[in-house]
């Protein structure tokens, strides 16, 4: 069965020359656009459109177009990745919107991640958090062999639900604080819950919220948006778990 | 210690206890003035009353609950503005209403509405019984004790005026709407949660949430529609 083409859209979109310039909002309409075909595939054609128009292309953040490496970003009708469920922008599909629809892009609304242009925001900030605790430290001996560490199956998968986390930072875009403790807590499970993570799991914590705080994200009010947008339903049960586990560092202190 | 009270999750630490030890607050308080509406006589209300304003435990506590009460408005606010901070340029288009509760995103609202009705309620009942007095608060004895006849106060208040009454229930079920967040949403806070715990802290904060409501909006209706007689 043939895709159903959407006849005419209107695109209103966030346009901004640099960091420091203002932006504001521009509405294009593109025509014909298949129901089928990916929401950057259709940022693709109003780029070659504009082209065509001698105007500035639309730069927005893309990678892999698979979902998987955390690149594509874009608060779309109100909603970060879109107007759909665990999915990136790039898995979006023209399916979910109607045709005359005015369709609204802005870039993630954040003060650590300052527009640099249009829709591309700067993500250093999650760089930063993972470079404070992020990671454990092997600094002798040869590779050992994974299964001689016993760890019981169900903190391996939820550690892994945790890693499922691509760093895209919708987390930061959904929530009404511009707060990172998703990201943060999903970065702290991950480790925890693995006994790698236990030798450096007080610093981790300490160090990764203290960055956090330190690069201006807001605090986390537990209104669950995070979970409900991220594309990989990372849980907010791991932000107990980053409590738990900060509140532990800090006591024993 | 100082580095704690700094940090995000040290803020939302003292946010999140203060909040826990005022949902002990209205569960003790509610359950006192159910007294109103179980002996028509007053007495019961009364003697309750009587105890609470005499009790040297509930003396000390008196402050501590006022400073209960003042930390967790003054640190809402103060939390607030950093978050409000966190996002400079805001956004056009929102949609937030399919990912997250009307109550969790608007707390300060709902808290500061809930501040409102406190400061009346206060002046009402509270100012008058423990400083300006009042004529209806006529001393009574009871089984030998003298007391202030704070039922006399409380219930004519609700008979007298239709329009208090229906202030008090939407004062409780203000309340209770605030607490259907900020019930589990401390114990997330305080780390006292997991994926076994999420469903049970929410339902558990429900049920206290529609009790608080209930409960606080029973009490002017008894008196506005007659059943004390």
């Amino acid at each position: 069965m043939a895709d159903k083409i959407l006849k005419k859209l209107k695109i209103k979109v966030w346009r901004q020359k640099n960091a420091k310039s203002k932006g504001k909002f521009e509405t294009y309409t593109i025509e014909n656009i298949s129901t089928g075909s990916s929401f950057l595939e259709m940022m693709d054609i109003l780029n070659f459109q504009l082209i065509e128009e001698g105007i500035d292309p639309i730069a927005f953040d893309h990678d892999c177009r698979e979902g998987i490496c955390g690149t594509c970003s874009l608060y779309i009708n109100g909603r970060p990745h879109g107007p759909d469920t665990e999915v990136t922008t790039c898995q979006l599909h023209m399916r979910k919107f109607k045709d005359g629809e005015t369709i609204v892009i802005e870039p993630w609304r954040a003060r650590a991640f300052p527009v640099i242009k249009d829709l591309v925001v700067d993500r250093t900030a999650f760089e930063k958090i993972l470079q404070a605790g992020g990671f454990v430290s092997v600094n002798t001996g040869g590779v050992p062999d994974a299964n001689t560490i016993p760890i019981p199956k169900d903190d391996a998968e939820e550690s892994m639900d945790a890693a499922a986390c691509i760093g895209c930072g919708a987390c930061v875009a959904a929530c009404k604080n511009s707060s990172a403790m998703l990201f943060v807590s999903a970065k702290v499970s991950h480790l925890a819950k693995l006994p790698q993570g236990k030798v450096e799991a007080a610093s981790r914590a300490k160090n990764m919220v203290s960055k956090m705080d330190e690069l201006g994200f807001g605090g986390c009010t537990n209104t669950q948006a995070c979970e409900a947008e991220c594309p990989k339903s990372i849980s907010i049960t791991n932000i107990a778990r980053l409590n738990r586990e900060y509140l532990k560092a800090r006591i024993s202190e | 210690m100082s580095k704690f009270l700094t940090a995000s999750i040290g803020r939302k630490f003292v946010m999140s206890l203060s909040g826990l030890f005022l949902v002990v607050f209205i569960a003790v308080h509610l359950g006192l003035n159910l007294l109103l509406i179980f002996d028509n006589s007053g007495d019961l209300f009364n003697q309750g009353a009587h105890f609470m304003a005499t009790n040297p435990l509930i003396k000390i506590m008196e402050p501590i609950l006022g400073l209960g009460f003042i930390i967790h408005i003054v640190w809402s606010f103060f939390l607030e503005y950093q978050n409000w901070k966190a996002r400079p340029v805001k956004y056009a288009k929102k949609n937030m209403s399919g990912a997250s509760s009307w109550a969790s995103r608007n707390m300060l609202v709902l808290g500061g509405l809930v501040l409102v009705f406190l400061i009346i309620h206060i002046i009402n009942f509270f100012v008058k019984m423990k400083f300006t007095g009042d004529p209806l608060l006529a001393e009574v004895t009871i089984n030998g004790e003298h007391m202030h006849n704070a039922y006399a106060l409380v219930s004519s208040a609700f008979i007298n005026s239709a329009a208090l009454g229906i202030f008090y229930i939407l004062g409780g079920i203000l309340l209770g709407i605030h607490l259907s967040h900020g019930f589990w949403s401390a114990f997330q806070t305080l780390g006292l949660n997991n994926k076994h715990w999420l469903n049970r802290w929410k339902v558990i904060g429900t049920i206290y949430a529609i009790l608080i409501a209930v409960g606080y909006a029973v009490i002017p209706l008894y008196f506005m529609l007659g059943l004390y007689k």
